[in-house]
């Protein structure tokens, strides 16, 4: 019981932060912006949020972890969404290439996380090892009480909120993208947007909008690895390659919200398997770390033979739209 | 009655732009994307900014070992870049590189291991050479036949194959590691020097020089007067033209990836055999998708790709050096790279569209 | 200034470029009634009605809407006047339900109540009588219930004006009896129509009155109940115009190609050409008429081998000899047996030639293989494009400058010139002369009859009867995917023509 408890608290935990990602990228998405830069907008969050509380428990006597906690979610969010506007202006205003602007923009955040991670202490003036310990324990608050109830409190309950907040969000995405007027309008963008368009619908806002708010929740899946993950500690490459197994998610997931909850604990739960298979080498180990990708590949494979037109993504993914000029 | 939703800004598409205005408005670009990156810097170090740009260019060929370390990097750079040039050209959107690096470096890495100190090195190289290409070749190919049979998405297939390939990398970093338990291959055949690339014309790096060179001139003859490279320009262009030209699009797109793949496989080579002689990882660094960049922008000519990438590597180098004088991450140059591509990505736009300001009112800037 | 009308259009004048588009048009739709406008392809109709919603702006004249001059300069201005045009590409998002694009982008309560909207669609398509399942995806559904999700969303919005642009034209019988039904109840309703045809045996059984336009003038307006087959072919076709096209006789025709039967399924599995059986001759121009959508495309690019062929048998004769059979070979195999075809595509630029690409690389479109192996030979077709650039007169800065830099008129001598290289023993050519202006279409007439001259059969369709009664030798009209007959050039009259275009109503897409 006690392995098993351990094996699903070691999938949510891998699987939150991929979920966060992919929930920025499905919002993205559906407005037909193919962003390649959610890795980076991650390491951007993570970072933003870190500081964030690391400039306030720093710069306050007697920190408070509920204040903490709301300056780095901010700043995590608002840091993500510029780097989703940054790609904004140059691929919806500028016209440039989605795919090119969107690596360029991992290149850049990631580099931007490394950076502050590896020079935060340096910058602060020489304060040693980067601690935001008030924070960081206000994270990983499990839920008061239900968390106490034994074995199903361990497993569903001793998590920080932010692991509640991302299936509320993937509901709530859910719930936006098919029940609302909005959601409507986005969805319609994100598949023809010349038809939005003689709608009515300013395709325009409505791509900037999805693409930095989606930016700002792929944000928050950084500030998951760092606060509840890592602790509030940043360890530069920390993520790995997380940020590019949440675009894997999104195909996965075939652009669905609900479908990305369940999908990031496979994801999860694939990424750490090998720690549960017996008699594996390490060599092998890695081989087994590679499922996500490769199952993720065999469902791309699958919808394009299927071609069933609701698993398809959204018909003008990647494609910049101009109205004509007359 | 739309007259209040008329954009400030009225967008005309050029007709035709001279070139030299074209590298004009690319030069703003960059000198604007120097200033803020000049800025950036000086914020975070107090440098003065005549300071940092002597360090940048002190920091990139300021010793001779710096310029060696600045050339090398470049030709690994525009090797890839050269690679996935066709693929780019065929409008197949080949995000793969990463992981084409990867295979063709893993199967070098395996030759060294394996053969380096054996087979005499007439043979050794060539057959490093051509078992990367073929590695990474087939690597390529798996992607390029889902997208010419069954239209996958290949910009996400790719992408995916990336990890794949960094998995594998992996695993054969723990079966040769060495030391046992230290995650790593370290240097190989450090002692012997086997299947590592040797000097040439008493240059260290001269092999690498003359097959990268090779490679960019093969590549633009490739594409500017070879038939197949006339039938990819066609794909490219426009599918329904190259049908009624009678040109198999299936096999030119299974081709054209098997030429970018191979190129791509040879960069791993230089790579293993030519620079680092260790695999991990991080052989391919993300260089796979500045690649992407490098060749984008230069509008898939191959002696562009040069300039462009000993650009971009020049003002990394810099950018590390002075982050290491600092103190500060030597990530810096990433940073640096992302503002200066940000720029470059932007200015096109003003090459292709003429942008007038209609009322004088909210001229306010876009940028 | 009449209150009783719907719209009122006033001295419509439309260019582009150097092509009057409408000039000086008035007409008027009358509260209430259905209104054909009636002309051929290329009079103008579309142009006009597209003014009226928004997607062109008119060079002079007015527009009344219920009397008021308005302006209209967006679709959005049009919709708001209560005016909403069908064309014939739905705007529709695939993936979403028939409900959901009815309400799409519209205000409201910003949680949907899915079941008023559709309580809603029910009562309107109840009080019309459509046929429409409002939780059925767009992707799913037929041509024609497309078509009825389009109307719906216009009625559920309130238009009261409304447009369609050749509704019939991609509808079966049946279909288009049901959508007649649907428009008069809307006309019971109050509502106001026009539609969009070509095809006469619509005008007569469905609308009030009948506006006549050809070639960008308006002809006159009639009561249907005063109108004939024959009144409304003559007002169309009008009468002969004398164009002064050559025509050289042929000398020494022999049948050069040979269609039996020849039936093409598209890929929605729609039958756009069936049974087609005729023969070219050599040194003799073969005209093909039809209204748009007859299945002429669907012909020529089976023979070209860029379609497949479902059924029937294509044969070729070479000038030395022999029997070749083409049927069911691609391009590249009819190229590689030795076969001299040359096929002119309808979209140029789409097709025929690489807008992206200079002149010498366009030249090399149909001949790179040739030559040395590996690389490819461009001083040939460097030589071909300088040499086509002086004798055709192509206005272009040089060889190396993009083809869709030039003019039309430019692009198409480009195109035309090229395949006039390859010396052809077939000629294949689509519209040859549309959107070009009097003396590159000329020029066109000129190459095309010097082919002739030198032996090729030329097979050329075309949309301006005057054009096609003087430059062939026979006409095969084509009708609903269907040959409907093969008149001689030179006797045929334009109502017989006119009558066989229109002979089963062609309404088979």
């Amino acid at each position: 019981m006690g392995f098993l408890v351990i094996f699903i608290q070691k999938v949510i935990g891998q699987g939150i932060g991929i979920l966060y990602g992919a929930l920025g990228e499905i919002l993205t998405e559906k407005s037909g912006n193919l962003n390649l830069g959610i890795p980076g907008m991650m390491y951007m969050g993570g970072i933003a949020g870190l500081i964030g509380a690391f400039l306030y428990e720093n710069n306050t006597a007697q920190p408070n972890g509920l204040v903490g906690v709301i300056i780095s979610f901010l700043c995590a969010f608002l840091c993500a969404a510029l780097g989703g506007l940054i790609y904004s202006i140059l691929t919806i205003t500028l016209r440039a290439n989605q795919n090119v602007t969107g690596l360029a923009l991992t290149t850049f955040g990631v580099g931007f996380g490394n950076f502050f991670g590896g020079s935060l202490s340096k910058l602060a003036g020489g304060v040693g090892q980067i601690s935001v310990a008030v924070t960081g324990a206000a994270f990983k608050t499990p839920v008061p009480g239900l968390s106490k109830l034994g074995v199903i409190g361990q497993a569903f309950f001793s998590y920080g909120f932010l692991t509640y907040l991302a299936i509320i969000l993937a509901i709530l995405l859910s719930f936006f993208l098919n029940k609302t007027r909005k959601g409507l309008n986005l969805r319609a963008v994100g598949e023809s947007p010349s038809t939005a368009d003689a709608a009515g619908i300013h395709v325009t806002a409505y791509r900037y909008l999805a693409t930095c708010i989606g930016g700002g929740l792929s944000g928050l899946g950084g500030l998951y690895f760092v606060m509840e993950y890592s602790g509030g500690t940043w360890t530069n490459n920390g993520f790995g390659d997380r940020g590019w197994l949440a675009i894997a998610l999104v195909i996965f997931a075939l652009w669905k919200p609900v479908n990305a909850i369940w999908g990031s604990l496979l994801f999860g739960g694939l990424y750490i398997l090998y720690l549960y298979i017996p008699g594996l080498s390490r060599s092998t180990q890695e081989i087994f770390k590679a499922l996500p990708y490769v199952v993720t590949i065999v469902v791309l494979i699958i919808t394009s033979l299927r071609k069933e037109r609701e698993h398809q993504p959204p018909a003008s993914l990647g494609r910049a739209y101009f109205r004509e000029e007359r | 009655m739309s007259k209040g939703r008329e954009p400030v800004f009225q967008m005309t598409k050029r007709e035709a732009i001279e070139p030299w205005k074209a590298w004009l408005i690319r030069l703003i670009a960059v000198a604007l994307s120097l200033i803020v990156c000049a800025g950036v810097i000086i914020a975070l170090t107090g440098l003065n900014p005549v300071e940092v740009y002597k360090g940048i260019f002190d920091g990139a060929v300021g010793t001779k070992r710096r310029a060696w370390m600045t050339i090398r990097d470049t030709l690994v750079l525009l090797c890839i870049a050269v690679g996935i040039t066709p693929a780019f050209k065929m409008r197949f959107w080949n995000i793969g590189a990463e992981g084409q690096i990867l295979i063709g470096g893993v199967t070098s890495a395996a030759m060294m291991i394996y053969l380096g100190n054996t087979l005499p090195p007439v043979i050794l190289f060539p057959l490093m050479l051509a078992g990367s290409a073929l590695a990474a070749m087939v690597w390529a190919i798996i992607p390029a036949f889902f997208k010419a049979y069954w239209n996958t998405n290949e910009t996400l297939f790719t992408l995916m194959m990336n990890y794949v390939a960094m998995q594998v990398v992996t695993f054969g970093i723990i079966f040769w590691e060495n030391p046992k338990g230290s995650n790593s291959v370290g240097t190989i055949n450090s002692a012997t020097k086997g299947g590592w690339l040797p000097k040439l014309f008493g240059l260290e790096y001269g092999w690498n020089l003359v097959i990268v060179l090779a490679l960019t001139v093969a590549m633009f003859i490739y594409l500017r007067y070879s038939k197949q490279g006339y039938e990819i320009a066609v794909v490219g262009e426009s599918g329904n033209t190259a049908r009624y030209a009678g040109i198999n699009v299936k096999k030119v797109i299974l081709r054209t990836m098997a030429i970018s793949g191979a190129v791509c496989g040879i960069a791993g080579f230089i790579i293993v055999s030519g620079a680092s002689h260790t695999i991990s990882t991080s052989t391919a660094g993300g260089r796979g998708f500045t690649a992407i960049i490098v060749s984008w922008m230069s509008k898939f000519n191959t002696f562009a790709m040069i300039l462009v990438s000993f650009f971009l590597v020049f003002m990394q180098k810099g950018a590390g050096q002075i982050a290491s004088q600092f103190n500060l991450n030597e990530n810096a140059a990433d940073v640096i790279t992302g503002i200066i591509l940000f720029f470059i990505l932007g200015c096109e736009f003003f090459i292709d569209y003429k942008v007038r300001i209609r009322s004088a009112k909210q001229a306010g800037s876009e940028e | 200034m009449n209150e009783n009308n719907a719209i009122e259009l006033k001295n419509i004048t439309k260019r582009f470029g150097q092509v009057v588009a409408n000039d000086k048009v008035c007409l008027s739709l009358k509260k209430g009634e259905i209104l054909s406008i009636l002309g051929e392809n290329g009079s103008g109709k579309t142009t006009l009605m597209n003014m009226i919603s928004g997607i062109y702006y008119p060079d002079e004249g007015q527009i009344l809407i219920h009397g008021k001059e308005v302006t209209i300069r967006s679709p959005k201005d049009s919709f708001d006047l209560g005016i909403g045009m069908i064309h014939q590409h739905f705007k529709l998002v695939d993936v979403l339900t028939a409900a959901e694009n009815i309400i799409l982008g519209l205000p409201g309560k910003e949680i949907l109540d899915r079941k008023a909207v559709n309580d809603k669609i029910n009562e309107l398509t109840g009080k019309y009588g459509f046929d429409l399942d409002p939780d059925q995806k767009i992707y799913r559904m037929s041509v024609s219930q497309k078509q009825t999700v389009e109307i719906v969303k216009m009625l559920y919005r309130g238009v009261d004006i409304l447009i369609l642009d050749e509704p019939t034209a991609v509808l079966t019988p049946q279909e288009a009896d049901r959508l007649f039904a649907v428009l008069r109840n809307m006309k019971k309703a109050g509502h106001s129509i026009i539609i969009i045809t070509h095809k006469l045996n619509e005008v007569l059984s469905l609308s009030d009155r009948v506006a006549v336009l050809r070639k960008g003038q308006y002809i006159g307006t009639i009561e249907t109940k005063d109108a004939t087959e024959e009144s409304l072919t003559e007002m169309m076709v009008g009468k002969k115009v004398s164009l002064n096209i050559e025509r050289p006789d042929p000398v020494n025709p022999k049948e050069r190609l040979n269609v039996k039967g020849l039936t093409c399924i598209s890929r929605e599995g729609v039958k756009t050409l069936s049974n087609a059986s005729f023969t070219a001759n050599s040194g003799e121009i073969l005209g093909i008429a039809g209204v748009a959508g007859s299945g002429q495309r669907e012909l020529l690019e089976a023979i070209a081998g860029l379609v497949p062929s479902a059924e029937g048998s294509i044969s070729y004769y070479p000038p030395e000899g022999g029997e070749k059979e083409l049927t069911s070979m691609t391009a590249a195999e009819i190229a590689r047996i030795g076969v001299r075809l040359s096929f002119v595509p309808e979209d140029r630029l789409g097709m025929g030639l690489v807008g992206a690409m200079d002149m010498t690389d366009n030249m090399m479109l149909r001949s790179y293989r040739k030559g040395r192996p590996f690389f490819a030979d461009r001083k040939a077709p460097k030589g071909l494009a300088e040499r086509l650039i002086a004798e055709l007169e192509i206005a272009t800065p040089g060889t190396s400058v993009p083809v869709r830099k030039l003019s039309g008129g430019n692009v198409q001598k480009v195109l035309v010139g090229r395949e006039i290289s390859l010396a052809p023993a077939v000629m294949l050519v689509a519209y040859p002369v549309r959107g070009l202006d009097i003396h590159s279409s000329y020029t066109i007439y000129h190459l095309l009859n010097e082919q002739k001259k030198q032996g090729t059969a030329v097979v050329c369709v075309g949309e301006d009867l005057d054009v096609l009664m003087e430059l062939c030798d026979r006409i095969l009209v084509m009708c609903g995917g269907e040959i409907s007959g093969i008149v001689d050039g030179r006797t045929a009259t334009k109502e017989e023509i006119g009558k066989l275009m229109m002979k089963t109503g062609g309404t088979q897409g």
